[in-house]
């Protein structure tokens, strides 16, 4: 740790603690619970671009199978919705688990038994028959599950187990998807990889919308259950009342700054954990052969190492530590919204953290995540401030002024837009570079 | 007989009329990524805002004409507005170029590290965007809405269904076909165009017969200027112009240069077709032109569609990503990145 990151960090702490001031505690701990959970974000980003050179444009997906994750587990599961449809559901599923062998097997087994042309139909004719299939099964099921008081449920429900657990199963499950979409992705370069995994993150997303029986779809989980106290039981007690009295805080408020520091002290232990690994690692043999494999993919085969196994490893790790962080992201906001989901903000956004902070440099990872965040957040009074400023001179109902005033909120993409390119341009390696080693 | 009839108009109605006028709109979006992928060298995020540009900048144009009460009959203001609207890309463009891009060619940075600073790019234009003209849903249609609608069509011809030509169609249609035909005129004709393929091809044997790469580099930007705008305006017209769907365009856009062939202009246009025509069959519900080819015994129950119309979109990623791993030259056999 050197000078430069202990004034970066001492200056995002004195930033946060003007918010605090100026505006209010509440929404300073807000932006600070937010940039711990970016900071994981980049990590796993980071882990994949910074270490390995890695392009992944599908973050966002990522982000949202760990949001998934903190649904299943979490929700009580809808017993009516089981008994309407369940059955037939997992059925369908394991249908389609065998449709898929059989063609995979198939696949296999006439390689050089059969002409291209006949395998070719055979394989066709399995899948769409195998397709209709599973749409015979499942589509029924569907219906019957989303029938069950559509306005409430009409999905299948979770798993009732506590929400801390799905940190862990988000992790994991986005790990298993990012295997599949590596397997697939991985073998092409820069551009094709990050259009490619850009696209599927597309999909899943798509899914998640419009599979209404997995997590209600555009219909939205709310009312997730939380790991820390709810503001209304805090009030109740003794203490936090004395101690609103003496800080001179309302009581609202106070509990819910108590509530905010509960999931800061969960989010920072991960992000303490988490980092301490990646750097361990990134000290490692393991972490200098990474560096080797992409600093010079060739000469690394040369040297024995499994370039394509290395890549698809880190694509799985860095992945699950973004599924750790949607999982984390769903469980502070206590609710599931798959429309929220869009790659400006969970995709695009989390790049710029990444490039502004330094890649390949952990610090520079988590500082990224954590500047940024402020800024995308406090561009809007900011910019607001500064028009007023600008236009303080004109009329109040001057048409110039309304226009500014109006249009203040846009400046935070106009500003990220800005920070990155001049970033780009004279501090390629980013705020903390990469150390030398 | 006739019911044959009522189906082909049915398909040409819901098929092939907005899977033309959506094809030509995608690959005008894609013969801009492929001319900038196959010269500058770099896949340009800031496509899709850049169409987006182009299309506000016009509409800004077809305000100001509609409040000094210039007006066209029955063809639409922004017809006319958009000469402007390409002047405005082509500055943008050029700006962007010697402020942004022309660094990273210098220090021959990585496809990659272009691919990010378009990132930037996008990020910067979408705030600006946004900025001028706010995030809202825009309308800036006036004229004649439609060449021809159903209800004419039906007692003309006398047949159950009805076809419905709007006058962005048509205008989608024409303007598409001009440009391109212009873009593959001048590729082959003209000398800058020679020059450019030569560049495109191989730079280093460019270089070495004294063709100027800023030149040629000067000329791709102002030639994805006309095809920007254009892009973004038409579909903008056609649809509704919002800031936001610019980006999700993106990814079709690349789709459909990526599944023509990505470098090869040809496969760019084929891309967007294929890219349209497939969203279009794959989620449009049969059982209507069923009901009139099939006897009335064997009418099917349910709507006879593939995929729900909600993946619509979805699809052109699938296609996307099937390309990509099964054939990612293309079907018109352009580069592999």
């Amino acid at each position: 740790m050197n000078m430069r990151v202990i004034a970066v960090f001492a200056l995002m702490g004195i930033l946060l603690a003007i918010v605090g001031m100026v505006q209010s505690w509440n929404v300073a701990f807000n932006i600070l619970n937010l940039c711990v959970i970016s900071a994981i974000m980049t990590l796993g980003v980071n882990m994949q671009w910074g270490y390995a050179g890695l392009v992944n444009f599908g973050v966002m997906g990522f982000v949202a199978v760990g949001g998934l994750a903190a649904v299943v587990i979490a929700m009580p599961p809808v017993e009516a919705a089981w008994q309407a449809g369940g059955g037939r559901l997992m059925l369908g599923f394991g249908v389609m688990a065998v449709v898929i062998a059989v063609a995979t097997a198939f696949w296999r087994m006439t390689k050089h038994r059969l002409s291209r042309r006949a395998r070719y139909i055979i394989m066709a004719a399995i899948l769409v028959l195998g397709y209709g299939l599973v749409r015979y099964i499942t589509d029924a099921a569907v219906v019957a599950i989303e029938a069950v008081e559509p306005a409430k449920s009409g999905y299948l429900g979770g798993f009732g187990l506590p929400i801390l657990l799905s940190w862990a199963v988000g992790a994991v499950v986005a790990g298993i998807v990012a295997m599949l979409v590596g397997r697939i992705a991985l073998g092409l370069r820069s551009d094709y990889l990050a259009i490619a995994t850009l696209g599927i993150s597309e999909i899943m997303i798509y899914i998640l919308k419009n599979e209404d029986w997995l997590a209600r779809g555009v219909k939205n989980v709310s009312g997730l259950p939380r790991p820390v106290p709810y503001e209304i039981d805090l009030q109740q007690k003794a203490w936090l009342n004395q101690l609103a009295e003496t800080s001179g805080q309302s009581l609202a408020n106070a509990s819910s700054i108590i509530v905010k520091l509960c999931y800061l002290s969960l989010f920072v232990a991960v992000l303490v954990g988490l980092f301490w690994l990646a750097e361990k690692a990134l000290r490692a043999p393991w972490g200098r052969m990474m560096r080797a494999i992409r600093d010079n993919e060739v000469a690394a085969e040369a040297m024995g190492k499994d370039v394509k196994g290395r890549h698809l490893q880190i694509f799985i790790l860095g992945s699950a530590v973004l599924g750790l962080a949607g999982a984390m992201l769903t469980t502070l906001d206590g609710q599931f919204t798959p429309h929220s989901y869009q790659p400006l903000r969970f995709t695009f956004l989390v790049w710029v953290m990444v490039i502004v902070g330094g890649s390949g440099n952990n610090y520079g990872a988590i500082i990224g995540g954590f500047i940024i965040w402020f800024f995308w957040i406090e561009a809007e009074p900011i910019g607001l401030w500064l028009m007023d400023a600008l236009t303080a001179g004109l009329d109040a109902d001057s048409p110039l002024r309304v226009h500014l005033l109006e249009s203040a909120a846009h400046t935070r993409l106009m500003t990220m837009g800005v920070i990155m390119l001049l970033v780009l341009r004279f501090s390629p390696k980013g705020l903390i570079p990469e150390a030398k080693r | 007989m006739v019911d044959i009839i009522n189906a082909l108009v049915l398909i040409a109605n819901f098929i092939v009329v907005p899977g033309l006028t959506y094809g030509c709109q995608l690959g005008l979006g894609a013969l801009g990524i492929t001319m900038i992928y196959s010269v500058l060298r770099f896949s340009n995020f800031a496509h899709g805002e850049m169409m987006s540009f182009g299309a506000m900048t016009t509409i800004l144009m077809t305000w100001w004409m509609q409040a000094q009460g210039i007006s066209f009959g029955a063809v639409p203001t922004a017809l006319f507005a958009l000469p402007f609207g390409i002047v405005a890309v082509i500055a943008l463009t050029l700006t962007a170029d010697r402020l942004v891009f022309r660094y990273y060619r210098s220090i021959k940075a990585p496809p990659v590290t272009m691919l990010i600073v378009s990132m930037g790019l996008m990020f910067f234009l979408g705030g600006l965007i946004r900025f001028i003209i706010g995030p809202d849903d825009q309308n800036f249609f006036d004229g004649q809405r439609f060449i021809i609608n159903a209800r004419q069509f039906k007692e003309m011809t006398g047949l159950n269904e009805g076809l419905a030509i709007k006058t962005t169609q048509g205008m989608t249609l024409i303007l598409a076909v001009l440009m391109v035909g212009f873009v593959f005129w001048f590729l082959r004709h003209t000398r800058t165009g020679k020059s450019m393929r030569a560049y495109a091809n191989n730079e280093d044997l460019a270089l070495l017969s004294g063709i100027n790469p800023e030149r040629v580099i000067l000329v791709t930007w102002v030639i994805t200027a006309f095809l920007v705008t254009l892009a973004g305006t038409l579909y903008g017209l056609d649809k509704s112009y919002k800031p936001f769907t610019y980006l999700s365009l993106l990814l079709p856009i690349f789709a459909s240069a990526i599944v023509g062939g990505i470098g090869s202009p040809i496969g760019a246009i084929l891309g967007g077709f294929v890219i349209a025509f497939s969203e279009l069959t794959i989620t449009f519900a049969y059982k209507r032109v069923l009901g009139y080819l099939l006897p009335q015994s064997l009418e099917p129950q349910g709507l006879m569609q593939l995929l729900s119309t909600d993946y619509k979109i979805a699809l052109s990623f699938l296609i996307l990503v099937l390309v990509l791993i099964l054939k990612p030259t293309g079907i018109a056999g352009g580069k592999v990145i």
